[in-house]
């Protein structure tokens, strides 16, 4: 059977169902093409078989904000890098906090503050012992701070002072210990101030490096649009079931490391499920020689951790919350795995050094 | 002051024509539409001007959306009835049923205009005899919900559902009144004063059934959309039956000013008149018995239809009371069973395959008024225009 014949299928079987979602799957249906000049059949899923998945957002985005999901799994900011008079890699980071619409599902706005007119923020990336400096100015309408977990002097945690519209603040620290760290607003009420959208990862390199894998960033969150201090829509990376229709694209056998962090508001707790595999999780990443080897692991807010795998099988795997209504509520996705998938192609592949 | 006297005869109207002088008619006329020419030039002035646009810079529109009904016509599909009643259009984002985001159609345009409708269909596994919860998620972010409390699949226009429900209406509205009128033979036989007596009972009942029907409609007003006013309908609907009957009949005795008030043939027109009251009161009670069917509100056990019967009985009572004392030929009391009688059945259509909140609102309403006019009319005691007036302007208000 070819593509295009999927495709006919998928729009005549599924029409009007969950067309738009089903043939954006199919299109992107990298693993079966591979699969197909591999001669396998039997281990992809058929357009019939994804219809039968109903649940999910009415039409297929981008979000009309301008901000790319794909894009974001893996844009790492190292900042404005040069080196201090010892000889140390100091990091210079611009961080702005905006107020903007942002479009967390196909059609509905939600009225969010950013840090650099996205949701999550930017994901700032360094080696452990670089020196920090994050330029923080804030032209929201709010005040607002940046918190970073780690180590670091009082003065820099980003609880004191807090910035007001229109002030600007230098924040400066040695980036330690390895690992992986959430940064949010600090200004009260604090529960506001995060789900409105303003939190981010820092990812702290070991000296040396990982090794290398095909690396991507999924911050957990939530969006409570109508401020009943409930979450209406839960993601990975805001855009809810995105990942779903436009699966992540990895080698089959190939390493895949994912930064996690959980950054829902409301719930104290946020999972992720990984299907057909099994995963190293290394929590808050901080340890190279400690990980636990499971599929599900359970974050509270704010904790956040490692995860490398490799996925035996081609196919679509599916990773979602393990609280069924999350996972209804858009935090669903796709790893799809593709054999002999080229250095080039899908999530890029992140060396170090 | 002269002494009041209603209605108002010929000969008073003529009285104040003759008030006018010479050219009178032009300034009245004049003077009538200034406030009119001047509430046109503030309706233009402030549509030029806008001035509440200070008032509205920099928040969300306010959305109102109303789930008016959810059917569930075949297994695995739900149909969502919406009703936009408020000020703006509002745009439908998502849908979600029991905390599930779900793929959907939307019959026509996904924004419906300020009092716009639309349908919304999804394939859903419901499960039946459970309750599911329904939540639309507008562009804002805004969240509308409903619940349906028992899902059962709702019934189609089709014949057999017609004719069960044809029979429903039967058993709870036509035998029971035709059997309150087989008390006629007893009525004929007792003593007058037990013939007031049974008047009196009359307006007891029918002074009830007035009051259910107004605290239905009270309740289904709550569920009107907010442009639509469920308590403006109500006082339309009311007044307007009520005057509506009041107009008939003094309009007939008028033909008969000269004769005495009270012969065979008024009593006989008052005992129709108690007919229609309790045939439109049927047919909001037959809405609601319909619609709380279909949305699987009740399930219609023996015990609920007997004592639908057993309470409507009463009803024939009520119609025979006034014409006791004649001999009214038979076809004229089966006729009277089937105008207070048939309508149960119309309505158990209408609430079983088109449930409205607006309609049953309005249908009750009509209902209460039509009773408590007879209930006047039994007890011997133009605004309407007015109502009307300011309902369709009060359209325009909402916000």
């Amino acid at each position: 059977m070819s593509r295009r014949d999927w495709l006919k299928l998928g729009g005549a079987g599924v029409a009007g169902l969950s067309g738009a979602s089903i043939l954006a799957l199919a299109r992107r249906g990298g693993a079966a093409a591979a699969l197909e000049s591999a001669g396998v059949q039997d281990a992809v899923h058929s357009p019939q078989e994804l219809a039968q998945l109903r649940m999910g957002v009415f039409g297929d985005h981008p979000p009309g904000d301008g901000f790319d999901p794909v894009a974001f799994l893996t844009d790492f900011d190292y900042g404005k890098v040069s080196r201090d008079s010892t000889g140390r890699t100091v990091r210079e980071y611009e961080m702005v906090s905006v107020d903007r619409e942002i479009e967390v599902a196909p059609g509905v706005w939600f009225p969010a503050w950013t840090y650099n007119g996205r949701v999550p923020g930017p994901t700032l990336r360094c080696t452990e012992g670089d020196l920090l400096r994050v330029d923080f100015s804030n032209a929201g309408s709010h005040p607002h701070t940046v918190h970073f977990h780690g180590t670091h002097p009082p003065r820099m945690d980003g609880v004191f002072p807090i910035v007001d519209p229109g002030e600007r603040f230098t924040y400066e620290f040695e980036a330690k210990p390895f690992g992986l760290h959430p940064y949010h607003c600090h200004a009260i009420p604090l529960k506001r101030h995060i789900h409105k959208g303003l939190y981010g990862a820092l990812i702290v390199d070991p000296p040396g490096g990982r090794s290398p894998a095909r690396e991507m960033i999924m911050v957990m969150n939530g969006f409570d649009t109508n401020f009943d201090g409930e979450n209406e829509i839960y993601a990975v990376n805001t855009a809810a079931f995105y990942y779903q229709t436009h699966p992540i694209r990895v080698g089959v056998g190939q390493p895949v490391r994912i930064y996690l962090v959980n950054m829902t508001e409301f719930d104290p707790i946020n999972s992720l499920h990984l299907h057909a595999g099994m995963f190293r999780y290394y929590r808050t990443g901080t340890r190279l020689d400690q990980f636990d080897l499971t599929d599900t692991i359970m974050l509270c807010q704010g904790e956040r951790g490692i995860i490398e795998l490799e996925l035996e099988n081609p196919g679509l795997h599916m990773v979602h919350a393990h609280q069924s209504e999350f996972a209804e509520l858009g935090w669903m996705s796709f790893l799809d795995a593709v054999p002999q998938l080229a250095a080039d192609d899908g999530v890029p592949v992140h060396r170090y050094g | 002051m002269p002494s009041p006297s209603w209605p108002p005869t010929t000969a008073c109207r003529c009285t104040v024509m003759a008030d006018t002088g010479p050219g009178g008619g032009g300034r009245r006329l004049a003077l009538g539409l200034a406030p009119l020419v001047l509430l046109g030039a503030l309706v233009a002035l402030f549509l030029y001007l806008d001035p509440t646009s200070v008032l509205r810079a920099g928040f969300p529109p306010v959305e109102e959306l109303t789930i008016e009904r959810v059917t569930l016509p075949e297994p695995g599909v739900m149909r969502v009835h919406v009703v936009n009643g408020g000020p703006e259009p509002v745009t439908v984002a998502q849908v979600m049923v029991d905390e599930a985001y779900w793929q959907h159609e939307v019959d026509g345009e996904r924004t419906i205009p300020r009092l716009g409708r639309s349908e919304i269909t999804l394939n859903y596994p419901w499960v039946e005899g459970e309750p599911h919860e329904i939540v639309l998620v507008t562009s804002t972010g805004l969240t509308f919900a409903h619940e349906v409390e028992v899902a059962i699949q709702s019934p189609q226009p089709s014949g057999k559902f017609l004719a069960i429900f044809a029979l429903l209406g039967i058993y709870v509205g036509l035998v029971p009144v035709l059997i309150g009128l087989l008390w006629y033979p007893f009525l004929r036989e007792v003593s007058r004063r037990w013939l007031h007596f049974f008047l009196s009972l009359t307006i007891g009942l029918l002074i009830f059934l007035g009051a259910d029907a107004l605290h239905e409609a009270l309740e289904t007003a709550a569920v009107v959309p907010a442009a639509f006013q469920g308590v403006g309908l109500i006082v339309l609907g009311a007044f307007g039956s009520f005057l509506a009957l009041r107009a008939f009949a003094t309009a007939r005795r008028h033909d008969r000013d000269a004769r005495a008030a009270d012969s065979p043939a008024d009593r006989l027109r008052l005992a129709y008149l108690i007919a229609l009251g309790i045939g439109l009161h049927n047919l909001g009670e037959g809405l609601a018995i319909g619609s709380a069917y279909a949305v699987g509100e009740i399930a219609l056990g023996s015990f609920l239809v007997i004592g639908f019967a057993l309470h409507n009985t009463t009803e024939g009572l009520a119609i025979v009371a006034p014409v006791a004392a004649d001999r009214p030929p038979l076809r004229n009391l089966l006729a009277m069973g089937a105008i207070a009688g048939l309508p149960t059945i119309l309505g158990t259509w209408i609430g079983g395959f088109s449930y409205s909140p607006i309609a049953a609102t309005l249908f009750l309403a009509i209902g209460a008024g039509a009773i408590l006019e007879v209930v006047y009319e039994i007890a011997h005691a133009g605004f309407s225009l007015g109502l009307v007036v300011m309902y369709g302007t009060a359209l325009l208000v909402v916000a």
